[in-house]
């Protein structure tokens, strides 16, 4: 891959030198109807180079995309985004055409006219009230789901986890028994207590530090986010969920996990993805990969930003609860 | 002005002039060398995204003690991002951009001696030289340039302890940003005070070509935003070196509580995109006024609906400075605004549908002259499409929250504004070229380095919209470190190969640009048949523009193919050639448009 790069700067380098020295001799500057017949040519030519390339991606690239949200909420998430996408595909295809077919159509020609054309109201109405109306559609839809996703209030069954950013690593802590969390701030941190958590709140006493998320399919999640140093940001793309971490402040988000891990592995999308991904990995002598829904950080947060990450694993209730009873509480683990 | 003929040395003529068509020729020429030095960078970081495990001569020649082997280190990526984006985003497309044509056109357009303040003016660009100088030298900061990125959010470019690049490489950045600042707004102040006062007789505000319009409108939102941009900087200043917490609190960093107490990072976030926004568009209208004056010149046609794009203008340039939000939905800021940053910025897309569908009406049944500034402004009036359509996307809270920071983003915004605005940029230099040296580029190179640019910037951006749906976030070193990434090692391959290409390609460019100079066609008057005022003037530069008398404007700057039976095409044009110069007076009964 490397040799095929510098033969393409070579070729690029040499192709330039050659080009410009032999074309500066020509001093030709404003394009004759030879230049625009050609040239309209050509865009009918780069309209199918453009066309070719899209619906490629479109289709090749399919298979790199996220699998179908593995939350709740996200549901309605990738609802709205196929119309979108759909919508945007179907103008984008149009208008390409439109703007290419016309350069070549009415490419100049002494012989020609330009027809004196400066105005219609009717048709400037038609596109000003067309895509307004089609934007009131995805506005409203989409404020629906915002606020579907964003109202964590009336949420009395929620398990709260608090996750917690540091240069360059993620913590959680789970509720306990109480649900409630304890106080947390910089000024705690001592020794092992690396969250902060002010151990005379009384919240604090069974409150659960932990290294990985464990999440119990079907039950509302309540995160609530904390960064001792510098933004971060926790991105769970699988669940269509993401939330800044700020220092000095708690910020929240909140989804329900749809499938476990498990049958994530058996998701025909996720089957296929990692078959390739694992056809790449054999090639290079790599362990084979397994799906694993993932947190990532996704605010640059300095040198190892690339390497921030945390796994979540989400299981049946019954699992969880046997996962959650073996962790120490923290009053258990932190004397003062 | 013609009676006092003084003396002018090289100085005064080249260096410290106060002619707004050398001082716009100076922008051009910094903004060019900026833009040379940053494309570089992307081309540098390109490569370690597509093989971050390769040595590479080109990095252990030019990053010094930044990498290791040939390979860059993780800091140096973020250092090179962040001045890759800085410098395009300010001192290329806004400086080298708009003070290129704003300056020019501005007088030349509206029938000027020159700019209200020749003094001022200067002094905008000097000041902008300064800013680039700065920017330059902190390049080679021992601990590397400023590396938070080109948002520079706190408290990452804060504390040096969380980067090496927020030590004295912040430093220089922000003293630079501040100086470009004064800069812009002395010149944006100059363009408004100009535009409002010293148009000729005639040119009434209805009758000014968009591009006037447009840098008109553009020195509006910038003296409206950048001013709070300035004063996010100063704030970010304090908490840096005298201990204020505007944006910090609750710090924890190498094994230490800091003081800072009460602040708050969505502050700042909040004052930086509320310039942050707006420079989106600071950055998008000239090059749009561009395109509308070059495709309707080159179409041989009035551009299609005068008002409705007048209005259009207007109305993105209000819209812009209410939608800042929108960059900030997942940033912790209360769900409800949310809500309506969701509502204002898509109805953004309304002025903007209003543009697209109005340039393509422009092409329709058009003579097209396909010049290089033709296809560049066609090409720009493709990608602000492609780009502009997944705004919708990216504008609606709910989808942003899954596609935000990712590479779906960069692909987005590199296509509409960066992509557009380049070509925009590149428009404008092939179609004012002749005024501003006297002499042609030459078309054929101009021909290659369309075809070739515009490929390549497909090629980088369309693929680069899957990675982003596949999750991948932006500004990461190398995503080695997640097996859920693997298969987009040979797209990012692809992308980096139509990078790499694509920047090399503007070597045709810049030697068409610097040859032609010097040895290109000599220009005739008005070598595109165009209407507006500027080929009216001598092809040699002399101060003051015109040697006599100013010239009178009778007619808009849009009348080309007017017919004798305007509902006749086949009649014969009524001023017996296609075009008609705004200093030609109206017959007796001619409708004026």
């Amino acid at each position: 891959m490397l040799a095929l790069f510098y033969i393409f700067i070579g070729v690029a380098i040499g192709v330039s030198f050659w080009q410009i020295t032999r074309i500066l001799n020509l001093r030709s500057s404003i394009a004759n109807d030879e230049d625009n017949s050609k040239q309209g040519k050509y865009a009918l030519l780069f309209l199918v180079f453009l066309y070719a390339m899209m619906i490629y991606c479109l289709i090749a690239m399919n298979i790199i995309m996220l699998p179908e949200s593995a939350s709740v909420e996200g549901e309605h998430d990738d609802i709205l985004f196929d119309i979108t996408f759909w919508l945007i595909g179907v103008v984008q295809f149009a208008m390409q055409f439109l703007i290419f077919y016309f350069t070549f159509k009415y490419r100049g020609n002494k012989n020609n006219k330009a027809k004196f054309y400066a105005d219609s109201h009717k048709l400037e109405a038609i596109w000003t009230i067309t895509p307004a109306v089609v934007l009131v559609v995805l506005i409203g839809y989409g404020l629906w789901q915002w606020n579907n996703v964003m109202d964590l209030s009336d949420e009395k069954d929620a398990i709260v986890i608090e996750v917690y950013s540091q240069q360059f690593r993620w913590d959680a802590r789970y509720a306990g028994e109480d649900n409630m969390l304890g106080y947390g701030n910089v000024n705690f941190i001592k020794g092992i207590n690396t969250m902060g958590v002010d151990m005379s709140d009384k919240n604090s006493q069974d409150d659960k530090q932990v290294t990985e998320l464990y999440l119990p399919k079907g039950r509302k999640i309540h995160f609530k986010f904390r960064s001792q140093d510098v933004l971060h940001s926790a991105y769970m793309p699988h669940f269509r969920a993401q939330m800044n971490c700020v220092p000095g402040m708690v910020t929240e988000f909140g989804f329900t996990p749809k499938f476990t891990t498990e049958e994530m592995r058996l998701q025909s999308e996720v089957v296929d993805k990692s078959r390739e991904i694992n056809k790449i990995r054999k090639a290079k002598g790599e362990d084979p990969y397994e799906f694993d829904y993932l947190l990532l950080c996704n605010k640059i947060c300095g040198a190892s930003h690339y390497n921030m990450q945390m796994k979540i694993t989400v299981v049946e209730q019954e699992e969880y609860d046997k996962w959650i009873a073996q962790q120490p509480t923290l009053s258990s683990v932190i004397t003062q | 002005m013609s009676e006092h003929h003084h003396k002018e040395t090289f100085v005064t003529k080249y260096i410290f002039s106060q002619d707004h068509k050398m001082i716009s020729k100076q922008f051009l020429i910094t903004g060019i060398f900026m833009g040379v030095i940053a494309l570089f960078m992307s081309m540098l970081f390109r490569l370690q995204l597509a093989w971050p495990e390769k040595s590479f001569t080109i990095i252990e020649a030019f990053l010094g003690n930044h990498q290791t082997d040939g390979i860059m280190n993780p800091d140096i990526y973020l250092a090179l991002v962040t001045i890759h984006g800085t410098i395009m985003v300010f001192f290329v497309l806004t400086a080298g951009l708009s003070g290129t044509f704003s300056n020019l056109l501005i007088p030349l357009q509206l029938g000027a001696r020159d700019m209200a303040s020749g003094f001022l003016n200067m002094i905008s660009y000097w000041l902008f030289f300064l800013s680039s100088v700065i920017m330059v030298i902190s390049l080679f900061v021992e601990a590397g340039p400023a590396s938070a990125g080109w948002t520079i959010y706190p408290p990452l470019s804060a504390l040096p302890q969380a980067i090496p690049g927020s030590g004295a490489g912040m430093t220089l950045w922000l003293v630079s940003m501040a100086i470009f600042i004064a800069s812009s707004l002395i010149g944006a102040l100059n363009y408004i005070v100009t535009v409002l006062n010293l148009r000729t007789k005639g040119m009434k505000m209805t009758r000014m070509p968009l591009t006037i319009w447009a840098f008109f409108v553009t020195a509006m939102i910038g003296v409206v935003s950048f001013p709070v941009l300035l004063s996010a900087a100063l704030l970010l200043i304090f908490d840096r070196s005298f201990g204020t917490s505007f944006y910090l609190s609750d710090i924890f960093i190498s094994g230490e509580v800091l003081h800072y107490q009460g602040g708050s990072p969505v502050l700042f976030e909040h004052l930086f995109w509320f310039l942050g926004h707006p420079e989106v568009y600071i950055v998008l209208l000239p090059a749009l006024g561009i395109t509308s004056e070059i495709i309707s010149t080159n179409s041989r046609k009035p551009i299609f609906g005068y008002r409705a794009m007048v209005m259009s203008i207007i109305a993105i340039a209000f819209l812009s400075t209410i939608v800042w939000g929108h960059h900030m939905f997942i940033s912790g800021m209360n769900p409800f605004l949310g809500s309506v940053f969701t509502f204002t910025t898509l109805l953004i897309a309304i002025p903007s549908a209003v543009k697209a569908f109005n340039y393509v009406t422009t092409l329709w049944k058009g003579n097209l002259q396909l010049n290089p500034a033709m296809l560049f402004s066609i090409g720009l009036v493709s990608t602000f499409v492609t780009g502009g359509l997944t705004g919708l996307v990216l504008g609606d809270s709910a989808l942003d929250i899954n596609i935000h920071d990712t590479y779906f983003v960069v692909a987005h915004f590199h296509l509409v504004m960066g992509v557009s605005a380049i070509f925009g940029m590149y428009a404008g230099i092939y179609h004012w070229f002749p005024k501003m040296y006297g002499r042609l580029m030459n078309k054929v190179l101009g021909y290659w380095h369309f075809w070739i640019t515009i490929i390549c910037a497909y090629g980088v951006f369309w693929p680069m919209h899957f990675i982003g749906l596949a999750g991948l976030p932006r500004r990461y070193y190398t995503n080695t470190n997640f097996p859920m990434f693997d298969d987009i090692a040979n797209i990012n391959v692809l992308i980096t190969i139509f990078a790499i290409v694509g920047g090399v390609a503007q070597i045709l460019f810049l030697a068409n640009f610097f040859i032609s100079i010097y040895r290109g066609e000599k220009s005739s008057q008005n070598p595109w048949n165009s209407n507006t005022l500027e080929w009216t003037t001598p092809v040699e530069h002399i101060h003051g523009n015109w040697p006599g008398k100013l010239p009178e404007v009778h007619r808009w700057p849009y009348d080309y193919s007017k017919r004798v039976d305007p509902n006749d095409d086949d009649s014969d044009y009524l001023h017996g050639k296609d075009f008609v110069p705004q200093t030609t007076p109206l017959l007796e009964g001619e409708d004026s448009s």
